[in-house]
C-alpha cells in the first residue's frame, strides 16, 4: 500500500517547510501526574521520564470539529427537556485565547457537570442525591470569531468521594477544549468563587502554583447576570500559544 | 477589553477528566475515523493497563493522524490537504470498554516530512485520558510493517532503544493491529512530553 516512504511527500526537497511551533508551560502550571493527595494517581501515573517531542506536522495541526456536530440545545442545558430544571439558573461565557492573547476562534468546547444536587447522570454514579429529569449535565458550543462561548446552565452541586475520609469535590464543570493544535488539547475544571471546598481538594490542589490554580476559578460579573433571570459567570480559558519566531498565517487575523 | 496581542497570558491548568466523562465525550462516530466498509480501513484495538497489570475501564483514548497521502486537512500544513482525501476527518476517540478495551477504524497514514530534511514514519499521535490522570498523556503509534521507515524515524530514534517497541503496533492474525498502553510498570509505554 503506502509502504514506500517517498509517497505522498507532496513539498519538493527545495521548498522548504515552516511550521509553527507551540511555547511549552511554565513549570507549575499543569498538575504533576503522580499526586500523593488524589489517590487513584498511585497506579497510573507513568514513572518513566517523558521523551521530548518536537513539535512537527502531526503536532501542529490538530482536529477542527465544525458546528455540524452542534444542535440548538447544546449550549443552553436549562432547555434540553420538556421541563425547567431544578437549581440556580447561571449564564457561563468567556473568551478562548492563546497565551499571546489571540482569540482561538471556531474551536469545540464540550462540557458536562453534576445538577444542583450534585448527582452525575452516570450508572457509575452512587452519591444518595436525586437525579432530575429535566436535567442531563452535558452541554457543547464552538467559539466564535473573536474566541467567545457562552453557555446557559444550573449551579452544580458539591458530591462526596471516596478519596480520603469526608471528602467532598467543590462544585465544578468540566471543560475539554481542542484549540486548533494538537499541542493545544486541554480537559480541565471550572471553580466557583468563594468555595469553602477549594482549599481542602487534592484535585485543585494539584496544581502547584497559586495565580495558575486561581485561573480555574469562574468570576462573579454583575454586569452579564440577568435581573429577574440568572447569575453571570465569566471564565477565560487560555490555550498554548505559538512562538514568536513564527510568521503569522492569515487564518490568524480576526 | 480583549487583551493585547503579544501579552503573556497564564495557561489554564489540565485537570482529571474523572469517571464521568463518559456523559459527555464519547460520541457514537467517535470510533470511526473512517466509516465501516471504508477501502484499506485497518482496526487499531488494544488495552489500557495500570501498574498493577489491571486494565482501565474509565479511560478514553484520542488519535489524530494524517491522511494516507500524509497531509493534513488544516490551514498550518502549509502543503495543503490532499485532494483524495480533504474530507478525512484524521480524529479518532473511544472510551475504554469494561475490560479496558478500546477501537478505533481508520486509514495507515502516510510518512510526514519534517523542516529538518527528514522523514517520519507513518504514526498517529495518541492521547490518553482517564480517572487518577492529572493530565492527558501522549504516545504515538507506529506501524509493524514499515520496519525501514521506522529505523529512519527521528522520533523514534530519540527513545532509548530498548523501550522503542513499545510504539509498534502489533500485528494480529485476523489482521488487526493491538496497540496496549501501559501507564506504569516494567512494560510502561513510552509517553511524550508535547
Amino acid at each position: 500500500m503506502r509502504a514506500d516512504v517517498t509517497t505522498g511527500l507532496a513539498a519538493p526537497p527545495e521548498t522548504e517547510l515552516l511550521l509553527p511551533a507551540y511555547d511549552r508551560p511554565a513549570d507549575g502550571v499543569h498538575p504533576p501526574l503522580d499526586f500523593t493527595g488524589y489517590r487513584s494517581t498511585a497506579l497510573r501515573h507513568p514513572k518513566k521520564p517523558l521523551v521530548l517531542l518536537p513539535h512537527r506536522l502531526t503536532e501542529i495541526t490538530g482536529p477542527l470539529l465544525g458546528s455540524d456536530l452542534i444542535t440548538a440545545t447544546d449550549a443552553d442545558l436549562t432547555t434540553q427537556h420538556a421541563g425547567e430544571p431544578i437549581g440556580q439558573r447561571i449564564i457561563l461565557t468567556g473568551r478562548v485565547l492563546d497565551s499571546d492573547g489571540r482569540p482561538v476562534p471556531d474551536t469545540l468546547l464540550e462540557i458536562w457537570q453534576t445538577n444542583a444536587a450534585g448527582r452525575y447522570r452516570h450508572s457509575r454514579e452512587h452519591h444518595p442525591a436525586p437525579l432530575d429529569p429535566n436535567f442531563d449535565g452535558i452541554g457543547r458550543c464552538i467559539t466564535d470569531s473573536a474566541g467567545r462561548y457562552r453557555f446557559i446552565t444550573i449551579a452544580p452541586g458539591a458530591y462526596p468521594w471516596g478519596n480520603h475520609p469526608n471528602a467532598w469535590r467543590p462544585a465544578h464543570i468540566h471543560f475539554s477544549l481542542f484549540g486548533r493544535a494538537f499541542t493545544q488539547r486541554i480537559v480541565t475544571q471550572m471553580y466557583f468563587p468563594g468555595d469553602p471546598l477549594l482549599p481542602l481538594d487534592p484535585i485543585y490542589n494539584s496544581v502547584p502554583d497559586d495565580a495558575a490554580r486561581e485561573r480555574m476559578v469562574a468570576r462573579f460579573d454583575i454586569e452579564l447576570t440577568q435581573p429577574e433571570w440568572a447569575l453571570g459567570y465569566n471564565w477565560d480559558i487560555v490555550l498554548r500559544g505559538r512562538s514568536a519566531t513564527f510568521f503569522e498565517e492569515p487564518h490568524d487575523a480576526t | 477589553m480583549p487583551p493585547k496581542i503579544g501579552t503573556d497570558l497564564g495557561l489554564t491548568p489540565s485537570q482529571t477528566v474523572g469517571p464521568y466523562f463518559a456523559m459527555r465525550l464519547p460520541w457514537p462516530e467517535g470510533p470511526y475515523v473512517v466509516p465501516e466498509g471504508t477501502p484499506g480501513a485497518i482496526t487499531i484495538t488494544g488495552r489500557v493497563y495500570d501498574g498493577a497489570g489491571n486494565a482501565l475501564p474509565d479511560a478514553m483514548i484520542e488519535t489524530w493522524q494524517a491522511d494516507p497521502d500524509g497531509r493534513f486537512a488544516h490551514p498550518d500544513d502549509p502543503r495543503g490537504p490532499s485532494p483524495a482525501a480533504a474530507a478525512f476527518r484524521g480524529f479518532g476517540r473511544c472510551a475504554t470498554a469494561a475490560d479496558g478495551s478500546y477501537t478505533i477504524l481508520t486509514l495507515k497514514p502516510g510518512p510526514l516530512p519534517t523542516p529538518e530534511g527528514d522523514i517520519e514514519a507513518p504514526h498517529l499521535d495518541v492521547s490518553v485520558f482517564a480517572r487518577g490522570l492529572l493530565d492527558r498523556v501522549v504516545t504515538r503509534l507506529y506501524f509493524p510493517d514499515e520496519l525501514a521507515a521506522n529505523a529512519a524515524d527521528p522520533v523514534l530514534c530519540s527513545v532509548e532503544r530498548t523501550r522503542r517497541s513499545t510504539l509498534i503496533a502489533v500485528a494480529e492474525p485476523e489482521g488487526h493491529l493491538r496497540f496496549d498502553v501501559w501507564l506504569q510498570g516494567s512494560r510502561e509505554t513510552v509517553f511524550f512530553d508535547v
